[in-house]
């Protein structure tokens, strides 16, 4: 095995397990400690990003995912400061219980049928420049320039509709 | 024979036998990938806490962008990466309505267990 692939092996198993720590009880119990794991589990996802020569979106998922997004949820989390009343008990249903086994079987199945095949997509080799910041802002502000400036606008839409929902009087 | 088609051939012959360009294929991505997705499926369904929820979520959506870059490797095709920009846009977005809706509901009932946000039920 290549060095690059160890170093995929590990980033996987750690992506994989801090993930599923977010929702197995360490993480479902409490939420602050889940969202630690998932900061962490961001940073593996980032190195897999790295493998797949996404330098750019790498950084942005730290910048965006570990740096931002996850400190609002740490926020939310320490201000609400939840007991054990309050985050409510974890009711066992027979259609919860089937919703995952459903889940896992569906997973299992999944990766065992991509580990049997071996899809021939005929990989190409990589342009110049790929994954860099260069190309991605080629493509942002010619191919998708609308849709570009219609996040822009979403993301003005999402701060005026939270600070809506989250003051008590405007 | 002409000899256009004899390098036809050849080309034909090298490229189903040629060796992998790029060192880990596809498929482990594509398995990291639903193995994510079906993670954060799972906390998704059998979480009641709204935060636990909307971090399953993030989860789900990381997954995709795997599979995203995954393919956009694999073509060298730099769209998939685009994609993946749009879609941590719109998950921080939605990072922040709905910590915003959890707060105004916690204000609101005391609690953030979604089996007792069933007023519009019925």
């Amino acid at each position: 095995m290549g060095f690059e692939q160890i170093i995929f092996w590990l980033l996987a198993v750690g992506t994989i397990a801090t993930s599923a720590l977010v929702v197995l009880p360490p993480g479902g119990r409490n939420p602050l400690y889940g969202a630690l794991l998932l900061i962490v589990s961001f940073f593996f996802i980032s190195g897999l990003y790295v493998l797949l020569f996404a330098h750019t979106m790498a950084i942005l998922q730290i910048l965006v995912y570990a740096g931002a997004i996850m400190v609002l949820f740490t926020f939310v989390i320490m201000l609400l400061n939840l007991s054990k009343k309050e985050l409510g008990d974890e009711t066992k249903t027979l259609a919860k219980g089937l919703g995952i086994v459903a889940v896992v079987a569906l997973g299992t199945k999944l990766v065992v049928m991509l580990q049997g095949q071996t899809l021939n997509l005929q990989a190409k080799p990589l342009p110049e420049g790929f994954g860099g910041v260069d190309a991605i802002a080629d493509l942002l502000f010619h191919n998708y320039l609308v849709p570009f400036e219609l996040t822009g606008l979403l993301l003005l839409v999402a701060v005026i509709g939270a600070i809506v929902l989250a003051k008590r009087t405007l | 024979m002409l000899p256009f088609l004899a390098e036809a051939a050849t080309a034909v012959a090298s490229s189903t036998t040629s060796t992998p360009v790029h060192s880990i294929p596809l498929q482990w991505f594509l398995i990291v990938s639903v193995a994510l997705f079906a993670v954060g499926s799972a906390g998704v369904l059998a979480r009641r806490n709204a935060l636990t929820v909307l971090m399953s979520v993030e989860i789900m959506l990381n997954a995709v962008n795997l599979a995203f870059l995954a393919f956009a490797r694999e073509w060298g095709n730099m769209h998939g990466h685009v994609v993946t920009f749009f879609v941590i846009a719109v998950a921080a977005a939605e990072a922040a309505i709905g910590l915003a809706l959890v707060l105004g509901i916690f204000r609101h009932k005391k609690s953030i267990n979604l089996d007792e946000m069933n007023a519009l039920k019925n």
